[in-house]
């Protein structure tokens, strides 16, 4: 019997000294990134590009980065979205619980795990295959093809929790699977979809494996599709390779910056949901 | 069979809140030893929280306020010195659907005592005679002899019922507390675990919640009739059906709610 | 347009892409096979992950450091993570009030949401220095950029996976269940020790193989506190180089040196096929452990 009690104490501690390491880590994280980047913050690291010495310690601000960053995932998102949507409306709609659906979802598995290197080695494949320079086309494409699985996946999760019900009454009043799938379906998902897409951006803007090998970088902001693009990522990645304190300095306020627009992000994906709810059925 | 005698478990003044809204109110009851008493009456009115009242099971539902004495053998068990464990396992509960634990047949039954002291891993431990005492007792006992360490969800719905009746007789309580015990069966299981807990009811203390007035009078000796959160009248068996005292239990008889 | 005709014509249209989007893998592994194909060619698969010599000038292309960096730098982060994740998981579903796990689930959310250069700025501000420390006391001289740092810097970054999917899994088992052993007597410890956690197990494995794919592939926080020395690393205070950090250093180098855009590739096709088994094995654990159990 005392052995029991034993036993349950030492796991209650283990359990809570588990729970703090982990909590803690993202405190100390985000409270040192905090700390040492916050000196260096200032307006003009994000009205100003990173021209003439910048990484030697010189003046200017990442604005390249974040508009290069913007126009990457703005383009990227908007691509996977559309190839992402009817394919997780097809997988519930036309295919649901098929054969062919388990097989479908498996390989998308498997591409929801592949590492975001792979997808910028896969991408610098075809460059040198096309004998391709490195650019904001590119980026594009590699970033699209990471987020598609992570859009499709999350779309996917919500259409399964609509109540078939729901798709009953639709086609009892004689409507097309079509009809059913853009009318009823994407309206009671819609909370759904903005939380899966705010998700997929927060994780686009923030990867760096992938726009590493395909989207070049430059200190000025894109003017085609063709030019090489700046990205916040690889801007943080870059000042923190200098060895100018100066340099280095801001690259934990770009850090702050970044951290900054993805929190912002996770938290309008909460604030949406209730938005967008209005025509739920619960 | 006398009445005069001191009865098993006494109920005085329970009040049950869900949030707001009073479920059970001042219910003052006994229960006799040795003898089965079913609570009636028609659905929602209370009937299950009262019998989870019993063995404190209620209190694990988050948002329910309980407020009573309950003697067992005049030792009050909602008072906090009290083992609550312990009360659990000399009240042991039977749900209306089988709810197994994830593992095997034999370990199912074995729960129990293995969590209150008796070891995990000496099968040689007169665990075994245990069990088959047990299945015995509940009338599974040939039909599972040959696949004990199966999972025990392979079973069909009413041998998990009897396994479940099984399991609660293997902790050694005094009261066995069933919810519905045969509502989610079929007729001929249903018949075989009406059986079982008639028998049963020369050894242990039976407590059973029914909604059909069939059942209550096959095997019951004292009935509770609970309407709307009271006790509304109570008594045994025989005089309950024969002559019931309130109009509101003549009513129910009728059959003109239930 | 007829409302059946756009029905049928949305519902091909829609599976074509479907098709296409999950061959997509096959596509990858195609290409990066074909691109990998002249190092193939000029040496067996058995040499390229077995040497230790990495000399791409000199037209020795060695694998095995490489491999052992990524299993020495992933099995560290795991061997971290897996205990503190699932004592943590436990704690949140099935202790924690209402209000501690919300708190508690959000700050898992951020830290999921912290991208992996971030965690390496961190890394190389906080726990390189720490490692260098530490090491100083173990009677071993380092930098500090080393497989501890790299293992510690990756697992924080799989907490958020693991946890969440283990707590879910959790928090699926039935009240019913649960019900049933405090019936019989069983305290809270009991029954989640002995029912909650047992008939949870499939789930949680599944989570922690899938987590230990997704260190595996982990790039760029690895990259920045892991010291990028192509030797295999004599003790966790030493540097390692992992895979991923490979592909990433060198890519600019691909065009000057024969066979080494073969190689950078054929590394990137290692990771994938690795990752692909990973997911595949999970995926065929959880089938199979849950149609044994109960």
């Amino acid at each position: 019997m005392k052995n029991r009690r034993l036993e349950e104490r030492i796991f209650n501690a283990l359990m809570l000294a588990s729970t703090f390491i982990v909590v803690g880590s993202l405190l100390v994280v985000i409270g040192v990134v905090i700390v040492k980047g916050a000196p260096a913050l200032s307006l003009s690291m994000i009205t100003k590009t990173s021209s003439g010495g910048f990484y030697l310690g010189g003046a200017g601000g990442i604005l390249n980065a974040i508009v290069g960053s913007l126009y990457l995932i703005s383009a990227s998102i908007s691509l996977a979205f559309v190839i992402g949507l009817p394919v997780a409306l097809y997988l519930n709609e036309y295919a649901a619980r098929s054969k062919l659906a388990d097989f479908i979802r498996l390989c998308l598995d498997v591409l929801y795990g592949v590492p975001s290197i792979v997808y910028g080695a896969f991408a610098f494949t075809l460059m040198l295959i096309l004998g391709a320079r490195a650019s904001l086309l590119w980026g594009i494409i590699t970033i699209t093809l990471l987020i598609i699985p992570i859009m499709i996946r999350g779309i996917d999760e919500v259409i399964r929790t609509v109540p078939s019900k729901l798709r009953e009454a639709s086609y009892s009043l004689g409507a097309t699977r079509f009809q059913t799938a853009f009318n009823v379906i994407i309206r009671q998902i819609l909370p759904g979809i903005v939380t899966t897409v705010l998700l997929a951006l927060g994780r686009g803007i923030g990867d760096a494996a992938s726009v590493l090998l395909t989207a070049g970088y430059s200190d000025s902001i894109p003017t085609s599709l063709n030019s090489p693009v700046a990205t916040l990522p690889l801007a943080i990645f870059f000042q923190l390779s200098t060895p100018y304190p100066e340099a280095q300095q801001r690259a934990y306020a770009s850090a702050i910056i970044l951290l900054g627009i993805i929190v912002t992000l996770s938290l309008s994906a909460r604030f949406c949901t209730s938005r967008f709810s209005k025509f739920m059925i619960r | 069979m006398s009445t005069i005698a001191k009865p098993h478990i006494r109920v005085q003044n329970l009040n049950v809140f869900y949030g707001d809204t009073q479920v059970l109110k001042n219910v003052s009851v006994d229960f006799p030893r040795k003898q089965t008493t079913a609570i009636i009456g028609p659905s929602g009115c209370g009937k299950s929280t009262l019998l989870r009242s019993l063995n404190r099971l209620l209190e694990l539902t988050d948002g329910v306020r309980v407020s009573c004495k309950i003697l067992v053998d005049d030792v009050d068990i909602m008072s906090d010195s009290v083992d609550v464990t312990n009360v659990r396992k000399r009240l042991s509960l039977i749900a209306q659907t089988p709810n197994l634990l994830p593992m095997s047949i034999f370990d199912n039954i074995a729960y129990g005592p293995r969590v209150s002291g008796m070891s995990w891993w000496n099968e040689i431990d007169g665990i075994d005679r245990m069990v088959e005492r047990c299945l015995r007792a509940s009338g599974l006992w040939e039909e599972v002899k040959d696949r004990l360490k199966e999972p025990a969800s392979r079973l069909s719905i009413g041998q998990q019922q009897r396994l479940c009746l099984a399991r609660a007789l293997a902790v050694d309580p005094e009261v066995i507390l069933c919810d519905e015990p045969t509502s989610a069966l079929d007729p001929v299981s249903a018949q075989h675990v009406e059986k079982q807990l008639h028998a049963l009811s020369m050894d242990y203390t039976v407590v059973f919640v029914t909604h059909t007035l069939r059942q209550a009078r096959r095997i019951a000796d004292n009935v509770i009739f609970l309407y709307m959160g009271e006790v509304v009248e109570e008594g045994p068996a025989e005089s309950f059906f024969a002559q019931p005292k309130s109009t509101v239990t003549k009513a129910y008889l009728e059959g003109a709610f239930s | 347009m007829n409302r059946l005709v756009k029905n049928a014509l949305a519902s091909r249209l829609m599976r074509s892409v479907t098709i296409l989007v999950s061959l997509f893998i096959f596509v990858m592994i195609f290409v990066l096979l074909i691109k990998s194909e002249p190092l193939l060619a000029s040496k067996s698969v058995f040499e390229l992950l077995s040497s230790s010599s990495w000399h791409p000038s000199r037209g020795e292309f060695g694998f095995y450091p490489f491999i052992v960096g990524t299993l020495a730098v992933t099995g560290l982060a795991m061997l971290i993570a897996l205990p503190i994740c699932f004592l943590c998981a436990i704690y949140v579903a099935e202790y924690a009030t209402g209000r501690v796990r919300g708190v508690v689930n959000s700050m898992i959310d951020v830290l999921a949401g912290v991208p992996s250069v971030v965690i390496g700025v961190w890394g190389v501000l906080t726990i390189v220095p720490l490692v260098k420390l530490v090491g100083a006391a173990a009677g071993e001289a380092t930098t500090g950029y080393s497989v501890l740092a790299g293992g510690i810097v990756l697992a924080i970054m799989v907490f958020p996976s693991i946890i969440s999917v283990s707590q879910e899994v959790l928090r699926s088992v039935p009240v019913s269940m649960r019900e049933a052993s405090f019936a019989l007597g069983a305290t809270k410890w009991q029954t989640v020790k002995h029912v909650v956690v047992r008939k949870s197990l499939p789930g949680i494995i599944a989570a922690m193989i899938l987590g230990f794919s997704r260190a595996f592939g982990e790039t760029i926080a690895v990259l920045m506190v892991v010291g990028n020395v192509p030797r295999i690393p004599s003790s966790i205070f030493q540097p390692a180089y992992p895979l991923p950090a490979l592909i990433a250093n060198n890519y600019e180098d691909v065009m000057s040196i024969p066979l080494y855009d073969s190689a950078l590739l054929f590394a990137a096709l290692l990771l994938l096929l690795v990752v692909a088994g990973f997911t595949l094995f999970g995926r065929l654990i959880l089938v199979r452990l849950q149609r044994r159990s109960v």
